[in-house]
């Protein structure tokens, strides 16, 4: 069975990964590194992405299969505009991390892990982000916000989706 | 500046942290970094170096508190096989934040470090393995390797010395067991984090089944102020067998939590009073946890105990890797608990059947605890699936995930089952 390849990594990319590879004793520490990039470039990793990486990397299908399940950053689903990700282990929970979780979710009417209807927002909840002296922590694709609380996250909420929320 | 006097030292690696732009090289520079690497390189040799180290007593800030010299003096001389570096960033145990403070604002401190333990264990490859959320630290990292390559301190034939040196950093992607060395070196590999048995040890037969030296962020950026200074200078500070000052990570109930760098001895009183600004809500604490969420729980009653390994081992803990969650009174310990359990369960790996299995059920039966619908019997199916895990299994993530639960059951037995009764009634 083949899959047809929709997706292509660009000229830039193949030259960053041909360059990548040259770091290691082996080709296939590049995995992970390439999937990031994937991921960076078509927004999760779909089946024709991760044949894409395997491809490129002359790996097996499964065997970046393997990997993609194994680690939680890696999304086989596509997931709203902005990420956001909310620590509730011990050092967020102890400063409030899960009521304002509850805020989040309530007002933005999804569950944990959901989208919001229009693709804006998804709510995810994750775990100790290293960073509990700023507790609770919220990560915004990829950016640390520290200290938050639900009048910040509102603020956020209603500035990204252009006033109106 | 450090002081060459060890009773006036303030400070190791946080030295330079609060300085502005540290990150570019030039300031970096102009603040004191690379400023021994020239005579370490041309005058030091690898015995002088492991020497110093040893002499230093500096213990891994990762959690085993394992000797740094030690274990540099377990990788194998002349065995035709490449040596490798590799820098443990992985930062996941619940409650420390310590090593991304280092990177984010003094790379270039990290980067010498890793370049004179590089050129002591005679190293041509290192790696930082960074948790893949640290995308930001990641990119500082590479901004500061860029602009030390451009000035000739990586690459080929360093400062005109024969000794060459390439530095990559290598993002994880988010897996807390890839903390743990051998799973790290999985990873670094391209495959799922799954611990390896030991032995043999990384120092024999690690990345790519070289000899490999794993260690912490804040241990490698101890080495330079180690050889500027001197073994002996370092043994100086804090109490003996547990040497230099040590970053703690505090977080939870307390005032001004966040990362401070004190020697090793100070008291977790000293510590969370004068340097936290106090507790929350009252004047005892409830529980301290003071190495990570895998380490057993402490009381009021140890309050006044030394921040070293052997003063935690003896009250029952252990230092870990100095992250320090503090409860006061408002505490609920029994959905802490419940938190924690589900955190192993997410993160074991699963090839060992009673980690699988055992973080697993205790998640299953908190739960229940937490909501009131458990009952006596529960309590001791907590207590023996927490004792037939712990070290029964490839690497301590079981250990880690048994001490919550052993510690809730040992010290608040009473408030667990005055849950049971609350919510029955
Ligand atoms: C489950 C688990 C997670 C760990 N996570 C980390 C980590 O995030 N960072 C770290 O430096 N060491 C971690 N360690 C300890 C490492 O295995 C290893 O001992 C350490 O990196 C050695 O460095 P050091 O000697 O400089 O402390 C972990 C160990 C275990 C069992
Ligand atoms: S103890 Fe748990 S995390 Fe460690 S190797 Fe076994 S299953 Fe994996
Ligand atoms: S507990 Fe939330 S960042 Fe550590």
């Amino acid at each position: 069975m083949s899959l047809q390849n929709e997706i292509h990594f660009t000229s830039e990319r193949l030259q960053e990964i041909d360059v990548l590879v040259k770091k290691y004793p082996g080709k296939r520490s590049a995995l992970l590194p390439v999937l990031h990039m994937a991921q960076e470039d078509f927004g999760y990793l779909s089946m024709a992405a991760q044949q894409l990486v395997a491809d490129t990397l002359n790996l097996r299908l499964m065997v970046v299969r393997e990997v993609v399940t194994f680690y939680t950053m890696f999304r086989e689903k596509p997931c709203g505009t902005y990420l956001l990700e909310v620590c509730t282990n011990a050092g967020c929970m102890l400063n409030g991390a899960n009521e304002l979780l509850a805020h989040m979710t309530e007002s933005l009417g999804i569950e944990v892990g959901e989208t919001t209807s229009d693709g804006m927002f998804t709510v995810t909840e994750v775990e100790c982000a290293g960073a509990c002296g700023g507790a609770p922590v919220v990560q915004i694709n990829n950016e640390y916000h520290e200290k938050v609380d639900a009048t910040y996250m509102d603020a956020f909420i209603t500035r990204v989706s252009g006033g109106q929320s | 500046m450090i002081s060459s006097d060890p009773k006036q030292v303030k400070a190791i690696c946080f030295d330079r942290i609060h300085l502005e732009n540290q990150t570019s090289l030039a300031v970096a520079k102009k603040n004191g970094a690379y400023k021994f690497l020239p005579t370490v390189l041309k005058d030091f040799d690898n015995e002088r170096i492991m020497d110093e180290v040893k002499k230093s007593g500096l213990r891994g800030r990762g959690g085993a508190g394992f000797p740094t010299g030690l274990k540099w003096s377990f990788v194998p001389r002349l065995t035709g096989k490449p040596t490798y570096l590799l820098c443990n960033a992985d930062e996941g145990e619940p409650g420390t934040f310590k090593d991304r403070d280092i990177m984010r604002f003094d790379p270039h401190l990290l980067i010498e470090g890793m370049l004179m333990s590089g050129f002591a264990l005679g190293v041509k490859d290192a790696y930082i393995y960074i948790r893949g959320e640290f995308l930001h630290e990641a990119n500082v990292l590479d901004a500061a390797i860029e602009e030390a390559y451009a000035a000739n301190l990586l690459g080929e034939n360093i400062l005109g010395t024969d000794f060459s040196m390439d530095l990559t950093v290598h993002r994880g992607a988010g897996a807390y067991i890839c903390g743990e060395e051998t799973a790290l070196i999985e990873s670094l590999e391209g495959r799922p984090g799954r611990p390896r048995f030991k032995p043999p040890f990384p120092a024999v037969e690690g990345f790519y089944r070289c000899p490999t030296v794993v260690n912490n962020v804040e241990t490698l950026a101890t080495i330079p102020a180690i050889l500027e200074f001197g073994g002996d200078w370092h043994a100086a500070i804090g109490v003996p067998n547990n040497t230099g000052m040590k970053i703690f990570s505090v977080s939870g109930h307390v005032n001004k939590p966040g990362n401070y760098e004190v020697p090793m001895g100070t008291s977790l009183k000293t510590l969370i009073e004068e340097y936290c600004g106090g507790l929350q809500h009252g004047t005892v604490p409830k529980v301290i946890i003071p190495g990570g969420s895998s380490t057993p729980w402490l009381l009021a009653e140890h309050y006044d105990t030394p921040l070293t390994y052997d003063a935690m081992m003896k009250a029952g803990s252990m230092l870990g890797s100095g992250a320090i969650i503090v409860m006061d009174e408002t505490a609920d310990v029994i959905a802490l608990t419940r938190r924690l359990t589900h955190f192993y369960a997410h993160e074991s790996c699963g090839q060992c059947s009673p980690c699988r299995e055992g973080t697993g059920w205790l998640e299953r039966v908190m739960i229940r605890v937490e909501n009131g619908q458990g009952c006596e019997e529960d309590l001791t199916v907590l207590y023996d699936v927490a004792t037939h895990m712990a070290g029964r299994t490839i690497c301590a993530l079981a250990d880690g995930a048994a001490a919550p639960i052993l510690s809730l059951l040992k010290h608040f037995p009473d408030e667990v089952r005055a849950r049971l009764m609350e919510k029955a009634a």
